[in-house]
């Protein structure tokens, strides 16, 4: 009895150590928003090019973000990388970032989708259209405002306004028509709804080749992944339904996000996580986002998915990425003013 | 005098683990915050407060009919497949409830195979005929209620279970009828049981988030998400926080003041009740009536899960896997015996001194496990992060050298989050299982010269002993199912099998999170058997 106890105080102690920090010689470590799945491949790649190991702790954004703030001066995080601009923007406000200072970085991506300040850096891309059913014919709609038009009652599905995708379209449009005229359009939208927000993007595709409603707002790369994987019949087949139309064309654009990341204050190990920050914004990674799961590239001449091409060409919004950071809160309470829930 | 201090100490020293988050808490709710609750009462909050009392009061009605009435059928009556029910209809146990709720929804939701196969059979369009809205209130109530309900069945059944043949005999002296037996003996006695599951089952049910986010129900704890994530301001978030909490100490002072008043202690001098034997169609109406639970708690949510991991065979069992199976099972064998075994001395402390400190340490640790997991992940985080920067700071200017982190980003930190949350768990088990020991029995022991740790390790802990392996049963089972806390404290490199399914569940890839959805059910199913067969076992050669 005695010597089984301590057998299982030695397995339970020697697991409770195991996950301690191994020191490598070479290694960065990233807290990332983005999925550890979605990271594996582009995080491998790096490591065979550079030999530079990356330690990684997946969770959502705002937590990573706490958990940085409080671990302070000793925080072990050299690379925080999130899903949206907003969260970037929130991490510089909290003064964690330090300036990435890479000429590689400046020259290639457009200064749009970086910092103004040289903070943070967009890394992919990722576009917020409305998509259609053959259903929805009963207007040409081709603005992001068409949707209001009272002829569209009980047409429209879209997720809830707890999620970031809603909450930055929303703040971008307070950047572009004031607040005033963004909650006229979101209370309009929300007398569209064809449902109370439910389910994610794909499940306002899904419900929209179901029937229930025939207009979606919904990001590209969930379509794209739904077609992308014909094994997943049903799912393929709805998609198939979809039209993805570019709003705001001749005006502001289409509403973007970008996935992006910036380098800590505190990072321990600042000249490799530059290192990776370069890898995730070189031709050969920019392929990789569109080919793991359908992102825009943030720059110029990268080869496109032929799926992403097959939507054609489109103009983005060029608001500052930063506005969606700063009009996050302002976009929440407006959001819940209009009943959007 | 020394020896009562001593355990007045130990049992402050583990409240104080539940403590500090809760202070935390309440350090971050001090900014006043006039403008963001001036905008919540306007728009949202009553919603939330109402959201939440509905999913509340619901969960309590269905969970208690399903729990009780499964329970008292199984351990009553002699039917087929009795034994087999006895068991299984624990199995929802080991179903997370987002889980339930991811499957529910690709089998019944509007593009679903069910309504799908409705609009192609009639060719119909959506909107030409009725179908019930999963994604809906009623609907976490009805995912909510067919998870939870172990939790009430697991203790009536033990109660039912401690009843022996004499109560019944009383029964049949007075002239009840079954039925009036059951009201005014079973039940009655079986109460305070019943209500310490109900109360685990309510308080689960107000910090869930992941079924209740999914299906677009604005709970409170959805409002405390969004007050952080959404407004950025985790004054607010906390200060939601402590008004659930008040919830909770409102439903706990409810639990504590019905225990009081029905404090039964069963002489267990006649023997374990006599089954009766049922056959024809009473038969098959108490085999329909267990099956029911097991049915939509388990067979079919798993059913669907076995379906859609069937149609990603080719993703099956990578070397990762196997991992992520130990990290989700190590981590939750070593929380369920460290919890226990806080939770015996907390309440074993109160037993021997009564004193209103002891008793007030009781309900702290009980207070945890309705605190939703992200609100003491950030609790757990934070004073964890301050003591070790604390002791590095003074490290280095007096020693000369750098501690760095030392609990922080760590395994303690994750396993300290879940004893904040899962202690209350255990202790319930434990509580129960000592109050059904008279307190004369530790009174003759003690007069025989035992110490108190003795009469613990001699006496209570054998007598306790099916309690005390439902309370391991079940932390065991919560752990592996923890997400929230788990994905804000976990260190580098660590995953479990919740985090993977959730990960792919929350990109709307159910089919992909079906494997590690599935190994966290046959992961849970192993204690739920092996214990079962314990406690049963230890029933016979007692």
């Amino acid at each position: 009895m005695k010597k089984t106890t301590t057998l299982v105080l030695l397995i339970a102690t020697s697991f409770l150590l195991s996950a301690c920090e191994k020191k490598s010689a070479e290694e960065v470590n990233l807290y990332s928003a983005r999925k550890e799945a979605l990271m594996a491949p582009l995080l491998e790649a790096f490591t065979a090019e550079t030999g530079i190991s990356v330690n990684i702790i997946s969770g959502k954004a705002d937590a990573l973000l706490t958990r940085i703030e409080s671990e302070g001066i000793n925080s072990p995080a050299d690379v925080l990388l999130t899903t949206d601009a907003g969260r970037l923007h929130r991490a510089k406000s909290a003064g964690i970032f330090s300036t990435l200072n890479s000429s590689l970085l400046s020259s290639t991506i457009p200064s749009q989708y970086r910092d103004s300040d040289d903070q943070w850096v967009g890394l992919s891309l990722r576009a917020r259209p409305i998509m259609l059913t053959p259903a929805s014919t009963q207007m040409e709609i081709t603005r992001y405002q068409d949707l209001v038009d009272p002829s569209l009652e009980g047409q429209i599905c879209v997720r809830s306004s707890g999620n970031i995708y809603n909450q930055s379209l929303i703040a971008a449009s307070i950047e572009a028509l004031g607040e005033a005229e963004t909650e006229n359009w979101a209370k309009g939208l929300v007398a569209n709804f064809a449902r109370k927000p439910q389910g994610g993007d794909r499940d306002q595709i899904r419900a929209a080749a179901a029937g229930q409603c025939s207009i979606v707002i919904a990001n590209t790369y969930y379509l794209a992944n739904m077609l992308a994987d014909k094994d997943k019949t049903d799912d393929f087949q709805a998609a198939s339904k979809m039209t993805v139309v570019w709003p705001n064309q001749e005006d502001r654009g289409t509403h973007v996000n970008v996935s992006g990341a910036g380098i800590l204050k505190t990072a321990k190990n600042s000249a490799n996580a530059l290192k990776l920050i370069e890898f995730l914004a070189s031709d050969t990674a920019q392929k990789m986002y569109a080919e793991l799961n359908y992102e825009f590239p943030v720059k110029d001449g990268i080869e496109l998915h032929p799926i992403l091409k097959s939507w054609g060409e489109f103009k983005a919004d060029s608001v500052e990425l930063s506005k969606l950071g700063e009009n996050n809160a302002a976009a929440v309470q407006l959001m819940d003013r209009a009943g959007w829930k | 005098m020394i020896r009562s201090f001593r355990w007045e100490f130990t049992s402050g020293l583990i409240a104080s683990i539940v403590l500090l988050p809760l202070l935390t808490l309440g350090w971050l709710s001090l900014q006043s915050n006039q403008a963001l609750w001036s905008h919540l009462a306007s728009t949202v909050l009553g919603d939330y407060i109402l959201s939440s009392l509905a999913l509340m009061l619901g969960v309590a009605v269905l969970s208690l009919l399903l729990g009780i009435g499964s329970a008292y059928l199984v351990t009553q009556y002699e039917f087929r497949c009795v034994r087999f029910f006895y068991w299984a209809l624990l199995l929802p146990l080991a179903m997370p409830a987002y889980i339930t709720a991811y499957s529910y929804t690709g089998l019944l939701d509007v593009a679903g195979p069910i309504q799908s196969h409705i609009r192609d059979t009639f060719s119909l369009s959506y909107g030409d005929y009725w179908f019930p809205e999963i994604r809906s209130l009623g609907g976490a109530i009805f995912v909510l209620s067919f998870v939870l309900y172990p939790y009430v069945f697991l203790m009536a059944r033990s109660s039912f279970m401690e009843q022996s043949q004499h109560l019944r005999d009383v029964a049949q002296l007075l002239g009840y009828s079954r039925t009036k037996a059951f009201f005014r003996i079973n039940l009655p006695i079986a109460r305070p049981a019943i209500i310490a599951g109900l109360s685990l089952a309510l308080m689960e049910t107000l910090a869930d988030f992941g079924a209740v986010s999914y299906f677009g129900v604005n709970s409170f704890t959805t409002g405390i998400f969004r007050t952080w994530y959404g407004l950025d301001n985790v004054e607010g978030a906390a200060q939601l926080a402590l008004l659930l909490l008040g919830f909770v100490v409102v439903l706990l002072a409810l639990e504590t003041s019905s225990r009081k008043r029905a404090a039964y202690h069963d002489k267990k001098t006649s023997a374990p009740a006599q089954r009766i034997t049922l056959s024809g169609t009473k038969q098959l109406i108490a085999i329909g009536l267990v099956s029911l639970p097991l049915l939509l708690g388990f067979v079919i949510p798993s059913a669907q899960l076995v379906i859609w991991a069937a149609e990603n065979a080719s993703d099956f069992l990578e070397p990762a896997f196997w991992q992520l199976l130990w990290n989700t099972v190590m981590l939750a064998g070593i929380t369920a015996v460290v919890a226990l075994s806080l939770a015996i001395l907390v309440a074993y402390a109160h037993r021997l001194n009564q004193s209103r400190f002891t008793k007030f340490a009781k309900r702290i640790v009980g207070l945890g496990y309705a605190i939703p997991g992200i609100v003491i992940a950030v609790g757990t985080l934070i004073p964890l992060a301050y003591f070790d920067n604390s002791l590095d700071a003074w490290m280095r200017s007096n020693a000369g050298f750098s501690t760095g982190l030392l609990i922080s980003g760590t395994l303690l930190a994750l396993v300290i989050a879940y004893l904040v949350r899962f202690l209350a768990v255990a202790l319930n088990s434990v509580e129960s299982g000592l109050d059904s020991v008279r307190l004369n029995m530790d009174q003759a022991a003690r007069s025989l010269g035992l110490s108190p740790i003795k009469v613990l390790k001699q006496i209570h802990l054998p007598l306790m002993r099916s309690s005390l392996f439902t309370g391991l049963l079940i932390v065991f089972v919560d752990v592996m199912k923890e997400l929230p806390a788990t994905l804000v404290l976990k260190p580098f490199n660590f995953n479990t099998l919740a985090v993977r399914a959730y990960e792919l569940a929350s990109d709307e890839r159910l089919a992909d999170a079906a494997l590690p959805s599935i190994a966290i059910v046959l992961a849970g199913l192993i204690p739920v058997i092996v214990l079962s067969r314990l406690s049963r076992s230890s029933k016979h050669t007692s």
